[in-house]
């Protein structure tokens, strides 16, 4: 499947109705702030529906219900060990590598639910990629880092050069390596790795990109940089990113969820989230009570 | 003797004995170095250098006596190549089994069987080629005997698989995973991944146990010398169903019967200094790859 294809494939005259597309749990979110008009939010990225996450006999993730909007950057956040990441990782199926993880429930990308029967992992992970926290180069040259993707997926030889300088332009990097494209990877500075990373997974053409605390080893002026790229991205790509800073939270996205011992708390837009908690959790977490 | 001084005094006592160990390492390595390379001169005084390396016949009976190398170094390679091109395959498809795709109870039985048949002494796998392995290869290839370089190479090949697999198990299992789920992340399968990224990631540990694995055919006797017939000539393009005699099994055979002090005698500490040589040559190799390509972790 083609993915910027099916990114262009509804219009804003869609028929959909408003109220029929986005899910009750959180339509406050789109009734309350004109930035989030109908035409911007027909169609959501990711529903989820009654999640349920086991690691053995302990539940990480009680009866999660999220929409996740097209086009915004969406943050999770939450003291350590309140299962967002664990979440962020049900949406990529990165949680099938842990042996004894067991999910009931549904994630729906595109309206179609990835833990149904006869699903294409590989193919979900193509269209919904992930940064992680580290940045993890492959150990091999710059430009084999960024056409790797491409070339797993049968990407003809002649295109990849070209999806390769798109990439890294894409991720604010190509003015930085376009003399040293055939350098080992791992010669780069932690934030142009952490960039790499994020052009290697713009090349596989994603629909949502999934962001597990990039920004965490990195110092505030690559962290910057990341944040305007990731500004940037949200008009291609839905963006869901989990981050212990707050600050980094309320600057970049546009809406939240509260996460708190594995249920989430509270989910709205960013800035409903930050001045007017609805619930007494997430006002303790935000003004740094707890977490 | 005040109590500082005491302890003191313990603290240069444990000096001197880690020095003494430490030295006493080099001194044993230098003695032996320089043993193998004084009789090798001896050698040279009677016997012209360039005649030993590049003579074609090792007969030390004959008149006038003759030390070729090469029929030799023929032998020990033959054998060599001849398990090497087997068990490198098998060694590293079976490492990558045991490290990505056996199950964790799977893995680890092939894991114990692994150490279990790295244990086996090698006369014992000498004895075992030599009651089942040369009749069958004297009867499969319809020869008039079963002592061949292919019998070494088998017996070599299953010799050194354990040092292969279990060196590069370790490698490729100290891949960190965040490669691993960084290639799952962009949608590549776990062939892709194993191919594409953990086993270049691994190169320089596999290298290593290639080498160790070569190393270890090469500096083998004694279940050589059971099963390969030992006859010092140059093998044709039949190499590898022809009888063949290592450099390290004609040290074996002959140094029992050898006067002390006789040309013979330093010949044979000549071909031991070769084989030394040798193993550092392939020791520096190892070295040198494990620098190029630097194990990422």
């Amino acid at each position: 499947m083609n993915a910027t294809e099916s990114k262009n494939a509804f219009s804003y005259e869609d028929t959909l109705s408003f109220e029929n597309a986005i899910g009750f749990e959180n339509k406050y979110l789109y009734e309350q702030d004109p930035a989030f008009s109908p035409e911007m939010n027909r169609k959501k990225a990711i529903e989820v529906k009654d999640l349920n996450l086991w690691y053995g006999g302990n539940q990480a993730l009680k009866k999660i219900y999220l929409d996740i909007p097209k086009n915004k950057i969406f943050s999770l956040i939450g003291p350590s060990g309140c299962g967002k990441s664990t979440f962020l990782r049900t949406m990529n199926r990165m949680n099938d590598m842990i042996s004894n993880c067991r999910i009931e429930g549904k994630v729906c990308v595109d309206g179609e639910n990835i833990y149904g029967k006869g699903i294409d992992v590989t193919g979900l992970r193509k269209r919904v990629g992930m940064v992680f926290q580290k940045a993890n180069p492959f150990p091999m040259s710059i430009y084999e880092n960024i056409a790797y993707g491409p070339k797993i997926h049968g990407v003809s030889k002649k295109e990849i050069p070209g999806i390769v300088e798109e990439s890294l332009r894409c991720a604010a990097l190509w003015d930085e390596v376009k003399d040293r494209l055939k350098e080992p990877a791992l010669s780069l500075s932690g934030g142009q790795q952490q960039r790499l990373c994020i052009a290697r997974t713009l090349a596989v053409k994603p629909e949502v990109i999934l962001f597990d605390e990039p920004c965490s080893a990195l110092d505030p002026i690559s962290t910057g940089k990341i944040e305007e790229l990731m500004a940037e991205l949200k008009k291609d790509y839905t963006i869901v990113i989990v981050t212990h800073n707050m600050h980094q939270a309320a600057r970049i996205s546009d809406c939240a969820a509260f996460f708190l011992s594995g249920e989430l708390i509270e989910t709205g837009k960013t800035a409903q989230i930050f001045e007017n908690p609805q619930d007494k959790r997430t006002e303790g977490y935000i003004t740094g009570r707890f977490g | 003797m005040t109590k500082h001084s005491l302890r003191d005094f313990r603290e240069n006592f444990m000096k001197s004995l880690f020095l003494i160990g430490g030295i006493g390492t080099l001194l044993i390595l230098l003695l032996i170095f320089a043993f193998l390379f004084a009789e090798s001169f001896n050698f040279f005084k009677t016997y012209d250098f360039w005649d030993f390396l590049t003579g074609t016949e090792w007969k030390p009976g004959a008149s006038p006596e003759m030390f070729g190398l090469l029929p030799l170094l023929a032998g020990t390679a033959a054998v060599t190549v001849g398990a090497i091109i087997p068990a490198v395959p098998v060694g590293i498809l079976s490492a990558v089994y045991i490290s990505e795709l056996a199950g964790p109870k799977t893995a680890d039985i092939l894991k114990f069987a692994v150490e279990l048949s790295a244990g086996i002494p090698s006369v014992v796998l000498g004895f075992f080629g030599m009651i089942h392995l040369v009749p069958r290869i004297q009867s499969v290839f319809d020869l008039t005997t079963g002592q061949t370089a292919l019998t070494g190479s088998i017996i070599l090949a299953i010799m050194a698989l354990p040092t292969i697999i279990s060196v590069s198990e370790d490698a490729i299992s100290s891949v960190p995973a965040a490669l691993k789920q960084g290639s799952f992340a962009l949608g590549s399968n776990h062939w892709q991944t194993i191919y594409k990224v953990i086993l270049p990631a691994a190169v320089s540990g596999i290298s290593a146990a290639v080498i160790l694995g070569i190393g270890r055919a090469v500096g083998e006797t004694m279940a050589v010398m059971m099963v390969t017939g030992n006859m010092a000539i140059i093998p044709g393009s039949d190499i590898f169903l022809s009888s063949v005699r290592t450099v390290t099994a004609t040290i074996a055979l002959e140094m029992g019967e050898v006067a002390k002090g006789t040309e013979h005698y330093y010949a044979l500490f000549t071909i031991g200094a070769v084989l030394f040589v040798i193993t550092i040559g392939i020791n520096k190799i190892a070295e040198a790859v494990k620098r190029k390509h630097k194990q990422v972790t």
